[in-house]
């Protein structure tokens, strides 16, 4: 087991970092008491020396030369016990093994498609890891290859899992599961991935109708609520709906719910304000009590107004 | 070679007021535009350049992929209207390649490629206005953009041009004394204060470039304290936003968490 070490933290922040142990030993990196922000974590940025090799393991965001360890990103330092790294606050999407990413295919190649997901480089979604209509488990066959353009094409907006990284780093997608796959009746919106935390479900249903999908690599689907008797057991598993491209019919209402849920979400990046599901659900009611046009969350009055009233409610 | 404007007057002032040493006005801005994944705009006196960066993301040409590292490239746009002769230089323009080329070769051994490999990284160069120290202003520019967007480098590069007017070195020439004094543009990272570029368009006297090498070097490091101060303050109010927002299954407290969310200009 792990344990979390972060720096000394001024008293008074305390009960921000309730997660977090400290440990008052003194491994001596060198940071002045004045260095601090206020939420504890200190900032670096290229080039400064961090602390001495010896004592401590470089991690992301670090490199060693002349037995020191040097920041090679802007950002927040964070120390695991002996691992010191440096998070950099804005970037391109990390993956991990078990994150719900959200993208679109850029390619079709044999055998695989290419997933622009946010990240590095293009994901790979292999053919052999999608589920293929006329049955649960099968193998694949020629047929399959041939018709790959059938299942995705070029453009399409696709809800997957990260399975394994090959060797260069990029990562590997599938979607064998009645939740992943094509996506359809909704809106994308793209954010700085370090804005979504992980949650327990990334499957949200908000009760204005709306369905959302929030990819960790900062892509969001935002559709129309999907009625859960469509959504059956594998027995179930229909080609001709899941494999679909045409949207169904949506309403005004839904089509207004999807719009303001974009924006507020627009809304809340440019803030830099983390999404979680309570934060969308606390905004959306404020959107509705202010009885506004949806085009007005946008504005800048009404964004600064809104993330001050969600942070004023915690 | 005279001209009728001082370089140097009498009182040891330049044709803008500027002390020898003195650097012209520097504003740094690093609001986020568009899809980038970093970028910053930077004005050294009427000089105006922004800079976007995206990736790392997939090389869009295949054939160029690198499979230990990722590829750099770099592309520079001057619009028309940045300078006094209105002339539209399109992209194949010999000079334009020249100052790409330039700012790729710098930043290569200072972005740590061989973390994304085959990945591209590509830096958009737009010059807005030009008035002497248009490569310099780049390179600054381009420092900052990749550091927004968080890009691994070993070090910032900072770029000054210093001149020589008869014996005296001068600092971040404007286009006037460019036109007239012999000059180079020297870029150096602050904390090994080793150098990564010395471009040189004119013919510069042997026993002068050692003292404007030192004196770049110097500006070098003023130049460094002013980006980092911008970087850091761009930083801490990002930091800050995220903290302020409700956490999960956390309580805030009634710490004063205000923060003005504009992104103001860093002098």
């Amino acid at each position: 087991m792990i344990t979390f070490a972060s720096f000394p933290a001024p008293p008074e922040f305390d009960a921000y970092l309730g997660t977090k142990h400290y440990e008052d030993n003194d491994m001596e990196v060198d940071l002045n008491e004045d260095d601090y922000e206020p939420s504890g974590r200190k900032l670096t940025s290229p080039g400064e020396v961090l602390t001495s090799s010896h004592a401590f393991m470089r991690g992301h965001g670090t490199f060693v030369e002349n037995e020191e360890v040097i920041a090679s990103v802007t950002g927040t330092i964070e120390r695991v016990n002996k691992l010191i790294s440096v998070r950099a606050i804005r970037t391109r999407y990390n993956a991990e093994v078990g994150d719900l990413v959200v993208g679109r295919i850029t390619e079709v190649q044999p055998r695989r498609w290419k997933v622009d997901a946010n990240s590095r480089q293009d994901a790979v979604l292999m053919l052999s890891s999608v589920n293929l209509p006329g049955g649960v488990q099968r193998r694949k066959v020629e047929s399959d290859e041939l018709q790959m353009r059938t299942f995705f094409e070029e453009g399409d907006l696709l809800v997957a899992e990260v399975q394994a990284f090959f060797a260069d780093g990029a990562m590997s997608l599938h979607t064998r599961s009645l939740k992943y796959g094509k996506l359809r009746n909704g809106q994308l919106v793209s954010i700085p991935p370090v804005l979504i935390r992980r949650l327990k479900s990334h499957f949200l249903s908000l009760p204005c109708g709306v369905d959302l999908i929030l990819g960790l690599n900062g892509y969001i689907w935002i559709s129309k609520l999907t009625k859960a008797n469509e959504q059956e057991g594998e027995e179930g598993f229909d080609a001709e709906a899941v494999y679909s491209s045409r949207n169904d019919d949506i309403n005004e209402a839904t089509r207004a719910a999807v719009s303001r849920v974009t924006n507020i979400i627009r809304v809340l990046a440019a803030h830099f304000v983390p999404l979680t599901d309570t934060v969308l659900l606390d905004a959306y009611e404020w959107v509705i009590e202010q009885e506004g046009d949806i085009k007005d969350i946008l504005s800048p009055e009404v964004g600064e107004a809104l993330v001050t009233a969600i942070s004023a409610q915690r | 070679m005279s001209s009728r404007v001082e370089i140097l007057n009498d009182g040891g002032y330049r044709s803008d007021g500027r002390r020898q040493y003195e650097l012209r006005d520097i504003t740094i801005d690093l609001s986020p535009r568009g899809t980038a994944d970093g970028s910053a705009m930077i004005t050294h006196g009427l000089t105006e350049v922004m800079v976007d960066v995206f990736g790392p993301r997939e090389a869009k040409l295949r054939g160029q992929t690198l499979h230990d590292r990722a590829l750099l490239t770099v592309e520079v746009g001057i619009v028309p209207f940045s300078t006094g002769e209105r002339r539209k230089r399109n992209r194949g323009d010999k000079r334009i390649l020249e100052l790409a080329a330039t700012i790729k070769q710098t930043f290569e051994p200072i972005v740590q490629t061989n973390l994304y490999p085959r990945s591209e990284i590509s830096i958009f160069v737009s010059v807005l206005q030009q008035d002497g120290g248009l490569l310099p202003a780049s390179i600054n520019a381009t420092t900052l953009a990749l550091l927004t967007a968080g890009i691994p480098m070993t070090d910032y590069v900072t770029a000054i041009t210093c001149g020589v007017h008869s014996t005296a070195p001068l600092l971040d020439l404007t286009t006037l004394e460019e036109n007239d004094l012999p000059h180079l543009t020297v870029a150096s990272l602050p904390r090994t204060f080793k150098v990564t570029l010395v471009a040189m368009e004119t013919r510069l006297h042997v026993e002068r470039v050692s003292e404007c090498m030192k004196i770049a070097g110097e500006a070098g490091k003023v130049l460094h304290q002013e980006m980092k101060r911008a970087v850091e303050a761009r930083t801490k109010r990002l930091v800050q936003a995220m903290d302020m927002a409700p956490r999960i299954g956390g309580v805030g407290g009634g710490v004063d968490r205000d923060v003005d969310m504009d992104e103001d200009n860093q002098t």
